[in-house]
């Protein structure tokens, strides 16, 4: 009787569950590997900021889609000067912050002020270093000067890092975000979740969802778990290995696409053995892409031979400047003095892609000699000894920025590399702002990096989503950082 | 000292021992933490941060501060109960930490209780039927449960009761005063996971101890004045047998308390463990050292209230103290 008794009372649980999901088709619960540190955008780098609040509680002035180009955002319009310097933005009328404040010219001006400031935290400063003045025009215009032309500046101007905050609220963002978006915050349970419902004044096209939650799950088999039990509705990148549970699983879809990490093998050019170029090109010829793709990504990654990300425009394929071949690697190692190869470290930080990766590569260096100690750290403490003391003869990163060759122009960059022609290339670049003159520029710079074997390319970072079926307007790709929630809506 | 009584003097020694025992951990944890290698600012801001943004945040942060001021500080503080903010999610660390606790308290009590309700009535059994078929039966079983890990075990539940049945979350936390039904269907689970392996350890300390008691000569005279083994056991032997098992439960909680870490990952809990961890790993110095201290001084109370219950069950301790 009881056992019964325990089945019914279970079994009116399950009923009221159901009940439940059908009354949701205007809700949607996240799954996020990630919990944020905290939620302003403008004051830290951690993706799992952006994957909650960009496009959704924050706007900036232009708007990235998910294709990586510049549409409007809370600038409707907006018209360049003829030298390039002075950029006009025409303003959204009615646009209001989730507080009731009224958004106009001055948040603008005081939201680049804010990042430009000498005490500023913003973690992408140095994007919008070029900005010399911002002027208010009129409520609804303002002028943004340059001092010199920038040929990303209207995209940089749409990443999280430029939302546009106003002066009454900044200072709370961390806990309590106020921003212009279609989704005002409403609650964060530490450690749990986080919840976002649609802001009923928003100015632009309300969205289909009413209300959002982020639940942070980081281990992948619970994830699993609760994708499959139906307590998460999807997640914007799953880890490879899992997916074969959910490809033939007619009740989710797997989406595949592209994010900027370009996924290399970092090497410190400015530390012996690894400033000789044949010491670099023998390495480059002893990785085995197609094998690491299959190890470390499970075959979802994308070969580069550069740094650029393949789904880009200005992309040439370079991924056979130094094919596979285990004896032009011996040969070339023989030719630089080292003909029994050489000892070194590869520091792996805490992520799948580097530790795998890094075992395939060891065994293959192997091969030819190099003998590879592999290090495994925690984020912190790479950062501060490979990143920031270049403490690291080896490290395997994936770079995430949008169009980031530049890093190669910067000789105090991480991993030393010194070429001025680069530098001088990418100067020119940076002023250019004809589109065909830049892909050219971009091309030779690619080229010349590939041929130089700066760091050993592997491949650019798949972005694989797993959703409900019924689900549709996720974003495929990642050009930036985030998780835009603006189109998602339920089908039947 | 003569006018304290012994009782008395007993627990004054154990509460001085307690206060030297935070003193002690606190320093160790502030010297640890400092040499930590990893700089917070420049986590927080990620690669592209240019030095100076670095610079002005760990200006913020206080970070340049010198290491005794940054520790006297901290003790200080914590004396007047103001345990610091944390420097990544810029909220107090005590109400962070409080939030925790309502999660991995009651987590804790359940599995202790379910733990004890099946270990200890086990271990009895064992016992009672020592050497017999029942027996071997019941330790094979028990052995079984120690080795099996508890978040392995936490899987197997999910995937049968929260994936196939769907009769309980697989996971997550609805805070109590949303829906205090829900939060108990949430920890379910994750208790259950927790309480079996403490069961199994629980059945076998027992058993043991009841074995070992069995044998003493007051079991014999209370046999030969009639009783069954079983009355004998059960009348005079269990009492006895409870030193042991209350040095385990001890011990048991400490571990709940601070080592659920896994428990919650399995059921993304918002526990006290997974706080710890993700302060770790973000270098926030302060909620990692002010949340350790805050263990330590659980931990170290549950030992004082373990070593005063011996005092209750066993008069002999106190008075031989003394």
């Amino acid at each position: 009787m009881r056992v019964t008794k325990s089945f019914a009372l279970a079994s009116a649980g399950l009923l009221l569950a159901t009940g439940l999901a059908f009354a949701q088709s205007t809700e949607i619960r996240v799954g996020a590997p990630l919990e944020p540190p905290a939620l302003d955008p403008t004051a830290g780098a951690a993706e799992a900021i952006d994957v909650v609040v960009y496009q959704n509680v924050f706007e900036a002035l232009t708007r990235i889609d998910q294709n990586g180009a510049v549409q409007p955002g809370l600038a409707s319009a907006w018209t360049i000067s003829e030298d390039g310097l002075t950029y006009r933005f025409t303003l959204n009328d009615g646009v209001t912050f989730h507080d009731g404040t009224a958004f106009d010219a001055e948040d603008v001006k005081f939201t680049f002020e804010r990042i430009l400031a000498d005490d500023g935290v913003n973690a992408q400063k140095a994007l919008y270093e070029a900005i010399s003045a911002v002027t208010v025009v009129d409520p609804l215009t303002v002028d943004i000067t340059l001092s010199r032309p920038d040929g990303l500046f209207l995209f940089n101007i749409g990443r999280g890092d430029a939302v546009i905050v106003a002066p009454e609220s900044a200072a709370n963002n961390a806990t309590d975000p106020i921003g212009t978006g279609p989704f005002a915050f409403v609650q964060w349970d530490r450690g749990s979740r986080v919840i976002l419902e649609q802001y009923g004044p928003y100015w632009g096209e309300k969205p289909a969802l009413t209300k959002a939650t982020y639940v942070f799950i980081g281990d992948t088999a619970t994830m699993t778990n609760a994708l499959l039990a139906g307590d998460v509705d999807g997640t914007y990148n799953f880890a490879a290995e899992a997916l074969p549970v959910f490809d033939g699983n007619p009740q989710f879809k797997v989406l595949v696409g592209s994010t900027e990490g370009e996924t290399i093998l970092s090497t410190n050019n400015a530390k012996s053995p690894f400033d000789k170029l044949e010491v670099r090109q023998a390495m480059a010829h002893a990785i085995n892409r197609q094998e690491i793709i299959d190890g470390a990504t499970y075959g979802y990654g994308v070969p580069i031979g550069s740094h650029f990300a393949p789904h880009h425009p200005y992309y040439i394929d370079l991924t056979n400047t130094y094919p596979y071949d285990l004896d032009k690697a011996r040969e070339l190692l023989a030719e630089a003095g080292y003909p029994d190869g050489f000892s070194a470290t590869l520091k792996l930080p805490p992520v799948n892609y580097a530790r795998v990766s890094g075992q395939i590569i060891a065994s293959e260096f192997a091969k030819v000699g190099i003998k590879l100690e592999l290090i495994n750290m925690e984020w912190a403490q790479w950062l501060e000894d490979v990143f920031a003391n270049k403490d690291f003869d080896l490290t395997i990163i994936s770079h995430v920025e949008p169009f980031d060759i530049g890093i190669y122009a910067n000789p105090d960059y991480y991993f030393g590399y010194n070429n001025p022609e680069v530098q001088a290339l990418n100067e020119t670049l940076n002023a250019t702002t004809d589109e065909a003159k830049r892909k050219e520029l971009a091309q030779e710079m690619q080229t010349i990096i590939a041929k130089d074997a700066v760091n050993g390319f592997l491949f650019e970072l798949a972005q694989t989503g797993v959703w409900n079926a019924k689900l549709e307007g996720m974003w495929q790709n990642a050009p930036v950082e985030g998780v835009v929630l603006r189109d998602v809506h339920w089908v039947e | 000292m003569g006018v304290l009584r012994p009782m008395t003097l007993y627990i004054l020694r154990r509460i001085f021992g307690f206060l030297v025992t935070l003193l002690i951990a606190a320093a160790v944890i502030f010297l640890l933490l400092d040499l930590l290698p990893g700089d917070p600012a420049r986590f927080i801001l990620g690669i592209n941060a240019t030095p100076e943004a670095v610079a002005a945040l760990r200006l913020q942060m206080g970070l340049d501060d010198p290491a005794l001021l940054r520790f006297s500080n901290w003790l200080f503080g914590m004396l007047r109960g103001d345990f610091g903010l944390s420097q990544t999610q810029k909220l107090p660390v005590a109400g962070l930490i409080a939030e925790r606790m309502a999660v991995t308290l009651p987590l804790t009590l359940f599995a202790m209780v379910i733990s004890v309700a099946i270990g200890l009535p086990l271990g009895i059994l064992a016992a009672r039927h020592r050497g017999k078929p029942v027996d071997t039966a019941l330790m094979i079983l028990a052995q079984t449960g120690v080795a099996i890990p508890n978040f392995w075990f936490g899987m197997l539940l999910t995937l049968l009761f929260a994936v196939t049945l769907r009769w309980l979350p697989p996971g997550g936390f609805t805070p109590w005063n949303e829906d205090a039904w829900a939060s108990l269907r949430g920890l379910v689970l994750p208790s259950l996971a927790l309480a079996l392996p403490q069961a199994a350890i629980l059945a076998r300390v027992m058993r043991t101890a009841l074995v070992d008691v069995s044998s003493q000569d007051f079991i014999r005279t209370a046999r030969a004045k009639g009783m069954t083994f079983g009355e004998a056991l059960w009348r005079h032997g269990v009492r006895n047998a409870l030193l042991p098992v209350l040095t385990i439960l001890g011990l048991q909680f400490a571990f709940l308390i601070a080592g659920t870490i896994i428990v919650e990952n399995v059921f993304y809990l918002p526990g006290l463990g997974r706080l710890i961890f993700t302060a770790i790993s973000e270098r926030d110095l302060v909620l990692v050292r002010s949340a350790t201290i805050i263990l330590v001084l659980v931990v170290s109370f549950t030992m004082l209230v373990v070593d005063l219950a011996y005092g209750l069950v066993d008069p002999r301790l106190r008075e031989r103290r003394a």
